[in-house]
């Protein structure tokens, strides 16, 4: 069957709008409530009155339900098939999820409730924190981080308080990265007031022991590492890594983007990561939602835990309650407890996979990434760079440079050509160190026959790029709409980034 | 563990070995054989045993089960995440998988439906808060504070940032963990303590030369209104500092926007439009600016614009300015924000499609008389004061408890009035004893559309009750 995505010529909320028409409605007040109020907003100071109501669109309630069902329409999710981006980890979302957190008895709680009212949901949070130590190696969770940067934020927050309180900070300045390392990596770094120092991959793909050792001083503050690595590689002289900051003075900062491929395996504090952030939206399979809300909790060692973002919940054997007390606490990231519906979810996946699930998850997640990069390497066009014949992890980066210098099709028309069979492309031009870069993270959640389609839309792209290149240049034609003019948007002159500026420059 | 199977997992049986045998190895431990031994797990992880869905979601329910019920509906607790009507038709399409279960639309073409829905979003923020340019969302108030000073500090190559006095204490907190590590200096304004209101002649001192941003609230923290809102932009205005205001969207329809008189940034809370409290998370950080170069190209956060296609010319949407953001920039990134809370923005355009315009003041007149009503019957009570600021209020108010004639109950501390109305059923509102000593024995409290006159009457004559010292 030919794959052709829904093309509705779907206007905007403002353009279908029609004076008069109402979307919803609320309940008239009593009498009583009415007779002591009349004129509500004459209470209001005039300078803060709104003259007219806001201009936004006037729908009935079928015409808002028929506009949004048409964009779902026009969108590609993990539930329709393969979303092989690399280092985003689109596994199978429960829907039981979904359902646990539609329980009044969490959705209407409070976060300004006494603790006493909660103790339900804050054993179930506390227990979230013991099991994600588990996983990690860790000894304390802090579960506030809205989002995996967030997250990494947090944690490079933590290094900058420990070596605030033992009286390094000024001279502590610098964070050392990998040259694959994720983005935001050095911009958490940044955030959080220190200088980046990157430190260069050896010819294996992996951190460059040389360059690490001349690159830690006096002025190390921490590394910040994946394991395995951008490349799908698993870092082997982790060990020695860990040594050489240790040595310097400096912190091991463990993100988690790429945890997928390690449950049950090996466990980041036993590597000797000093502070680690999940994310639950990947590794734990709560919804990304379009690009979140995710989760990314943070964790610690025990030596770590008093710099904990607050709050962390606490049990002292017989109450659950919220420990705000942390004097050397870096204080909150989140107005509350974090994403707490997101929180929840990741708890029920950790309770239906349990431990032989989650090290299954891990397995499979593998198996299927290798079986991927074993079949595609022998396509002409594309080669496997770095650690030939090493086994890849959880992801596998192909660079397609050979097939854009022999018929100049490049990385980002196979990832369009792709969305023209129906499937998501991978991550492209990621990560850096690798030219023509196709990223490539299948997970544990598709089988054999959801890898060969992808394989065989692989294998005819390439084939097809050697034998009729307009075709794949041409692509995507079964998408919604085809390639789309970037710098256009981009435009100080012609940018539009609501329909209030767009009408404005039509002016 | 390879007789393990779970409903997650396809690759079984012989699809496994099929895959086993392509690889031309014996078992999955050889894809792991790299990692040195001394690291690999020999222990199997100390997590409870693999559960079906129904001994999950029973468990679960079980464990929710645990916490208070509220046996009289929604309480009056707000403070930053409010109790608001959820249509059901926001529900019905924010469940549907193809968004909820959809990546960032980093591919534009087979993700126009995530993208417009967010153009969707910025654009009808943009209406509500009357500035041109919104970003796709932030994770929440808080966030978006902190993420605010910074911007106004890059902008203005500035380090002082001035905030009111009576900011929500978490919020506040927040503000700190992202502003300490650029050695921002964080200044209070203070207020009138009869009417709450900022004092001008002191910001008038305080802003100088290195301000890069005046923060206020409309509404504030407490509830009340700040007006003089012209007064502050002035003030902001000439001392070249950028003035940044947050503002509950719920309050639009009736209230004058920030970007009509003089905001150059709008943040806030998007919760109240369509998402439910969930024990405060995930929220909405609404983020909006002024349409100008220096401004544009410093906003944090993912953006999505209008654009058409190269070859057919149709009109689209793409995420746009990237350079800004960590995944080109790196450490010179204007934020490291990568995932936002793109399903919260699409479920506020539904949300505020739903409603429109008519709708939205609507709500807003509904909130302002039940509010006022609450307060009416709050006030009307023997040894309470209510609202305890002299100024207009939107949906919160403090009531302070004062001394009674009933010598039982002679000076009860906030605290115990409010277990006691808790233990008949009741949340009577955040105590602020302890984050605002100044205002003695009181609690702010939130009325909405959701409560009745029932309700409130029931929550004045049980606060009554409690007060009198009546079981």
């Amino acid at each position: 069957m030919k794959f052709q995505q829904a093309k509705w010529d779907e206007a905007l909320l403002f353009e279908r709008s029609r004076a008069g028409a109402i979307g919803y409605s609320f309940p008239a007040v009593s009498k009583a409530v009415q007779q002591a109020l009349p004129k509500p907003t004459s209470t209001l100071p005039k300078d803060l009155r709104r003259s007219t109501p806001p201009s936004l669109p006037e729908l009935s309630e079928p015409e808002v339900m028929q506009h949004f069902v048409r964009l779902s329409q026009m969108n590609y999710c993990v539930d329709l098939g393969l979303y092989p981006l690399g280092s985003c980890t689109m596994k199978f979302n429960p829907p039981m999820n979904e359902e646990v957190i539609k329980n009044p008895q969490f959705s209407l709680l409070h976060p300004h409730q006494d603790c006493s009212t909660l103790q339900g949901i804050l054993q179930i949070f506390y227990e979230l924190q013991q099991w994600l130590s588990e996983i990690t190696g860790m000894d304390d969770f802090s579960l506030q981080p809205a989002a995996g940067a967030q997250g990494e934020l947090a944690g490079v927050l933590i290094i900058r308080a420990y070596h605030a309180d033992h009286g390094n900070l000024e001279s502590r300045r610098e964070i050392i990265i990998p040259d694959s390392a994720h983005g935001t990596n050095p911009a958490s770094a940044a955030m959080a007031g220190f200088d980046v120092v990157v430190v260069p991959s050896n010819e294996q793909g992996q951190v460059d022991l040389k360059a690490l050792e001349s690159a830690v001083s006096e002025k190390t503050a921490g590394l910040m590492l994946t394991n395995p690595n951008t490349l799908g590689l698993f870092e082997q002289k982790i060990e020695k890594i860990a040594e050489i900051v240790h040595k310097a003075g400096g912190l091991l900062y463990y993100d988690g983007a790429n945890l997928n491929a390690n449950l049950g395996r090996v466990r980041p504090g036993d590597m000797g990561f000093d502070i680690i952030h999940t994310n639950l939206h990947k590794t734990f399979a709560t919804p990304h939602g379009g690009g979140g809300p995710g989760a990314g909790p943070v964790g610690v060692k025990a030596s770590l835990a008093p710099y904990l973002p607050i709050p962390v919940i606490v049990f002292d054997g017989e109450n659950y309650s919220l420990d705000i007390e942390r004097p050397k606490s870096i204080g909150r990231t989140h107005g509350f407890l974090g994403n707490a519906a997101v929180l929840l979810k990741a708890y029920a996946y950790i309770m239906r996979m349990g431990w032989q699930g989650l090290h299954a998850v891990s397995d499979h997640a593998v198996l299927n990434a290798n079986y991927i990069m074993k079949k595609i390497q022998g396509f002409k066009g594309f080669s496997v760079p770095y650690a030939s014949g090493v086994w890849r992890k959880h992801e596998v980066v192909f660079s397609a440079k050979q097939l854009e210098q022999d018929t100049g099709v490049n990385a980002r028309d196979v990832a369009k050509a792709l969305l023209d069979r129906g499937l998501h492309a991978p991550t492209f031009y990621f990560p850096s160190i690798v030219e023509e870069a196709l990223m490539i993270e299948p997970t544990e959640t598709f089988g054999k026959a959801e890898l060969d389609r992808f394989i065989d839309a692989f294998r005819e792209i390439a084939e097809q790029a050697y034998t009729n290149v307009d075709i794949v240049c041409k692509t995507p034609q079964n998408t919604a709409i085809d390639r789309l003019d970037e710098v256009k948007a981009a435009h100080p002159r012609t940018m539009a980034l609501t329909w209030r500026m767009f009408q404005q420059s039509q002016k | 563990m390879t007789d393990f199977r779970h409903s997650f997992l396809p690759t079984v049986g012989e699809q496994e070995t099929e895959i086993l045998a392509a690889l031309g190895i014996k078992s999955i431990d050889e894809l792991f054989s790299d990692i040195p031994s001394k690291f690999q797990l020999k222990t199997r992880l100390k997590i409870p045993d693999s559960l079906s869905e129904i001994e999950v979601t029973r468990k679960i329910a079980e464990q929710l089960a645990q916490n208070w019920k509220s046996p009289k509906g929604e309480g009056f607790l707000g403070g930053g995440v409010w109790h608001h009507v959820i249509p059901e038709t926001v529900k019905a399409i924010v469940n549907r998988t193809e968004f909820l279960t959809a990546y960032t639309p980093y591919q534009s073409e087979i993700s126009q439906g995530m993208l417009q829905a967010l153009f969707e979003y910025q654009s009808l923020i943009a209406e509500l808060v009357e500035l041109p340019v919104v970003n796709a969302s932030m994770y929440d108030w808080a966030s978006a504070l902190g993420e605010a000073a910074l911007m106004a500090s890059r902008v203005t190559k500035r380090q002082k940032f001035l905030v009111p006095n009576l900011i929500a204490p978490n919020r506040r907190g927040v503000l700190n963990t992202y502003t300490n590590p650029a050695g921002m200096n964080i200044d209070s304004i203070g207020y009138d303590p009869v009417s709450g209101q900022l004092d001008l002649e002191q910001l008038k001192t305080l802003v100088d030369k290195d301000t890069a941003g005046v923060y206020f609230e409309n509404p504030a923290y407490l509830g009340y209104l700040q007006s003089e809102v012209d007064a502050m932009a002035e003030i902001t205005h000439d001392a070249g500092a950028l003035l940044v205001v947050g503002i509950d969207p719920i309050s639009l329809g009736i209230i004058r926007a920030p970007g009509n008189y003089g905001a150059d940034i709008v943040i806030g809370e998007g919760q109240p439009l369509g998402s439910p409290i969930n024990l405060g998370g995930p929220l909405l950080g609404i983020f909006a600016s002024r349409d100008e170069r220096k401004l544009i190209r410093q906003l944090p956060g993912r953006i999505i614009g209008l654009t058409t296609a190269q070859s057919s010319g149709q009109r689209g949407f793409v995420m746009t300015i990237q350079a800004r953001e960590q995944h080109i920039r790196r450490e010179k990134a204007t934020s490291n924000i990568c995932s936002n809370q793109a399903l919260s923005a699409v479920t506020a355009a539904i949300y505020l499609a739903l409603l429109g315009p008519s709708g939205l003041v609507q709500i807003g007149e509904t909130i302002l008389q039940l509010r006022h009503y609450a307060e009416r019957q709050l006030n009307a009570l023997e040894g309470v004061k209510a609202p305890l600021f002299e100024a207009p209020h939107f949906k919160e108010f403090v009531y302070q408890i004062k001394n009674t004639k009933h010598s039982s109950s002679a000076g009860l501390p906030i605290r115990t009035v409010l277990k006691s109305v808790q233990e008949r059923g009741i949340l009577a509102g955040i105590p602020l004893d302890q984050s605002f000593p100044d205002f003695g024995q009181s609690a702010l409290v939130c009325v909405t559309e959701v409560h009745t006159q029932a309700a409130i009457d029931s929550l004045s004559k049980t606060l009554q009750q409690t007060m009198e010292g009546r079981q």
